[in-house]
């Protein structure tokens, strides 16, 4: 490609080349800034800073193994559930750090919920699988807990497929409707930020449909990060997208801009399909 | 000859060595079966349940051997199974990934292929010898030795069958583990969990050896857990052996009245083991 | 650039671009038939042009097909859309200059029995000229991916732009001379509109080209005609 080109048309470019610098006017949720993180002696992620900006979609894009899911395992702290895992830099989540020692992950992961890949109803009603999450942290009256189950259902646009079985157990729902409780489990219990790791990847179109529909709704109330490998996906429902390469971020803008106008040549080699 | 006909061939020397193996074990079940059930039910009558262990010659029954048994089964499962339950969750939870936990199930490993009657022994020398007497408290703690290792395995297999996804999904709601392990965690293996139990209680139901050097027996109806106690597989041990006709015959009840019993609690655990537990 | 892991992709992409540069190949082939005819004032090659110009419409078509198959099948992103999105419009305006190569053989149909003014085609000769050499640099750039080559087509069509003014003027000097000249330099006006607006096309071209391998578009502010020619 020409290079002249390119230094003429990006005024911005130095500008541009920091993460924590790159749009000073909106408000950033979470923080990630010079993130390592380490599988026993594997180096999954090399020195990540990327931000979660307040209320926006933000999608996590790379091939297999570019260290996404990772990442996103690091913003609840999932990863503390295994030996030999750990995390070096700064994750903030409204200015606290969330790597430190002493944090009550518990507090931190029902402030920071996580939707999985794969659908992973309780083994109880569907009403259970709802307020169970939500005793942990709130007395609610029976009629205060009806309220609530019903606002995180019709929240995960699964009201009307489940007010007549709330006493159903969770698993006898489909993959599509299964996936949609767990979202309102997760929304239930008021989180501010949701990270759904491929939250459609075992899903069919019209449920995957569904939930894409949801984020432009989700979007009002919380902040999200999505770890797809749909890239349609990642253009749909994201504001902000991230493209990460063998542990690196390579590049962090807004979607339209990596769609259209990427300016590393790895992310438009991967997002055009020229990997390999 | 080509080599599919000589595939063929092979094939079928091998399908008929199957079969014929499956017919002579198959076959050999039902033999011992037949005989179980033909003398057995052949001297089953209501004094079995209503009347004490005779002395030769005169008419009885197996009751206080039948009260004995299940007084000192129910004991042992009720001292070891909390126990196998709690090591098996510590070993599927909280200490997956420690030391502690992969000596604890070598061990268990052990103690699980140990033959009872060494497990009898040592409950002889640490309960009989120091307390001076027989008494169905050392058949109890003898059971529920036996039932340890039984419900361990089982629990950490069921647990470990728990998907990872599931129990993720828990933490990421920021749930406390004790929570996740007793309403998430239990509830999906709660079949496998059963399953275990039964498996433990037919295990220990049939035992001979361990009771042999702990209870002992007991010619007389006994609920007293300080004293010597009958028990059915001893019962039927010593009325086997004996040269009389009515004590021979009694034991084949008893036999018939174990093995129906082990049937049960095993079809059981087979049905609870086929419900779908988790997806 | 590296190639698609999907390798019938390319195969696509590769045929779009034959299909455009066939496309300019033959515009230019009209363009300069057309004004062949129009200086000798040849109807039979004149009629030759106006035969072509289906073939042109028809492969114009043709990459319309092949560009929507491809959204639709490849859904391309980046530098993929902007290369199919740029051949949809590049394909079009080479049909418009198409259509105008043919406008002006047509005129030349009317006017070849009169050959009034024969100096009047001079300053159209001039246009044409430069043109022909702006279409065939914007379709080198094209091949080539090269936007700088684009942005100096984009800037230099001020000079058609000046030129055609100038013939303009010329022929408005011709018509005063002689009413009886005003029918043939009417013709001739048009055909000079008619090589500015092909000078547009190219112009059209050169901002695609731009944007295909940049992403961004050039500038709003072009310089316009009639002004003194920028650099």
């Amino acid at each position: 490609m020409n290079e002249a080109f390119h230094n003429e048309s990006r005024p911005n470019a130095e500008a541009l080349g920091d993460a924590s610098g790159f749009f000073p006017a909106l408000p950033e949720k979470m923080s990630v800034r010079n993130l390592d993180f380490f599988y026993g002696d594997h180096r999954a992620l090399k020195s990540v800073s990327v931000p979660l900006f307040d209320r926006k979609v933000t999608a996590f894009i790379g091939p297999s193994g570019c260290g996404k899911s990772t990442l996103l395992r690091v913003l609840n702290r999932m990863y503390d559930l295994y030996p030999g895992q750990r995390a070096v830099g700064n994750v903030l989540l409204d200015g606290e750090n969330v790597l430190d020692p002493k944090l009550d992950v518990n507090a931190l992961r029902a402030r920071v919920g996580m939707v999985f890949q794969k659908p992973t109803p309780f083994p109880m009603t569907i009403y259970e699988n709802i307020a169970f999450g939500v005793r942990l942290y709130e007395k609610l009256g029976k009629a205060d807990m009806d309220e609530r189950v019903e606002k995180a259902l019709r929240g995960a646009a699964i009201w009307d497929e489940v007010k007549d079985k709330l006493n159903a157990s969770g698993l006898s729902l489909s993959g599509g409707q299964q996936q949609r409780l767990c979202i309102a489990r997760t929304v239930a219990i008021q989180p501010e930020v949701i990270l759904f790791d491929e939250p459609c990847s075992a899903l069919d179109p019209i449920s995957t449909a569904k939930i894409e529909e949801l984020f432009d709704e989700l979007r009002s109330e919380y902040t999200i990060a999505i770890v797809t490998h749909n890239m349609q996906q990642a253009v749909r429902v994201s504001q902000y997208t991230a493209f990460m390469y063998l542990g690196e971020m390579v590049e962090f803008g807004e979607t339209d801009q990596i769609f259209q106008t990427p300016r590393e040549i790895r992310t438009q080699d991967y997002i055009t399909g020229r990997f390999g | 000859m080509s080599l599919a006909s000589i595939r063929k061939a092979r094939s079928a020397i091998a399908m008929g060595a199957c079969i014929g193996s499956a017919v002579l074990g198959i076959a050999a079940l039902a033999l011992i079966l037949g005989a179980l059930l033909w003398n057995g039910f052949s001297s089953l009558n209501l004094d079995v349940f209503a009347k004490m262990t005779p002395p030769p010659g005169a008419s009885g029954g197996l009751l206080n051997a039948i009260v004995g048994s299940l007084i000192m089964t129910i004991m042992g499962v009720a001292i070891g199974a909390p126990l196998g339950l709690l090591a098996g969750t510590y070993m599927a939870e909280y200490g997956r990934y420690s030391k502690l936990t992969t000596l604890v199930r070598f061990i268990n490993d052990i103690l699980l292929s140990a033959p009872s009657i060494v497990i009898g022994l040592f409950v002889y020398e640490i309960t009989v010898l120091q307390m001076g007497h027989f008494s169905a408290y050392a058949g109890a703690l003898a059971l529920a030795l036996l039932v340890v290792p039984v419900v361990v395995r089982t629990t950490e297999d069921m647990l470990n069958l728990v998907p990872g996804g599931l129990r993720e999904a828990a933490i990421a709601m920021g749930l406390p583990r004790s929570l996740i392990i007793r309403h998430i965690a239990y509830k999906a293996a709660r079949a496998g969990l059963i399953t275990g139990l039964l498996l433990a209680v037919a295990r220990v139901s049939g035992e001979t050896a361990p009771l042999l050097f702990t209870a002992l027996n007991n010619q007389f109806f006994s609920t007293n857990l300080n004293a010597p106690m009958a028990s059915l597989p001893v019962v039927i041990f010593q009325f086997a052996m004996s040269p009389y006709k009515d004590w021979q015959s009694l034991a084949w009840a008893g036999a018939l009245l174990i093995t129906t019993a082990v049937l049960v609690l095993s079809i059981g655990a087979r049905i609870l083991g086929a419900q779908k537990t988790f997806k | 650039m590296a190639e698609h892991t999907v390798k019938s992709f390319d195969a696509e992409l590769e045929l779009l671009g034959r299909h455009i540069s066939e496309m300019g190949g033959i515009a230019e082939k009209m363009l300069a038939d057309a004004m062949d005819a129009l200086a000798n004032m040849n109807a039979e090659l004149a009629q030759q042009v106006i035969a072509v110009d289906p073939r042109l419409d028809a492969l114009q078509r043709t990459v319309e097909e092949e560009t929507v198959s491809i959204i639709a099948r490849r859904q391309p992103v980046a530098v993929d859309l902007r290369e199919i999105v740029g051949a949809l419009r590049i394909s079009s305006d080479l049909e418009r200059v198409g259509d105008l190569a043919k406008n002006i053989a047509k005129r030349t149909v009317k006017i070849a029995g009169e050959g009034r003014v024969p100096r009047a085609i001079g300053g159209l000769r001039g246009m044409h000229d430069l043109a022909v050499v702006q279409l065939n640099d914007v379709l080198d750039a094209y091949a080539q991916r090269d936007a700088e080559r684009a942005k100096t087509v984009w800037v230099r069509d001020a000079e058609l732009d000046a030129l055609e003014d100038a013939v303009f003027r010329e022929l408005l000097t011709y018509m005063m001379e002689d009413p009886r000249n005003i029918t043939f330099c009417t013709h001739l006006l048009f055909c000079s509109k008619n090589l500015e607006r092909v000078g547009d096309h190219t112009t059209n071209i050169a901002e695609t080209v731009y944007y295909i391998v940049g992403g961004r578009p050039l500038p709003t502010d072009r310089p316009r005609g009639g002004a003194t020619a920028a650099a």
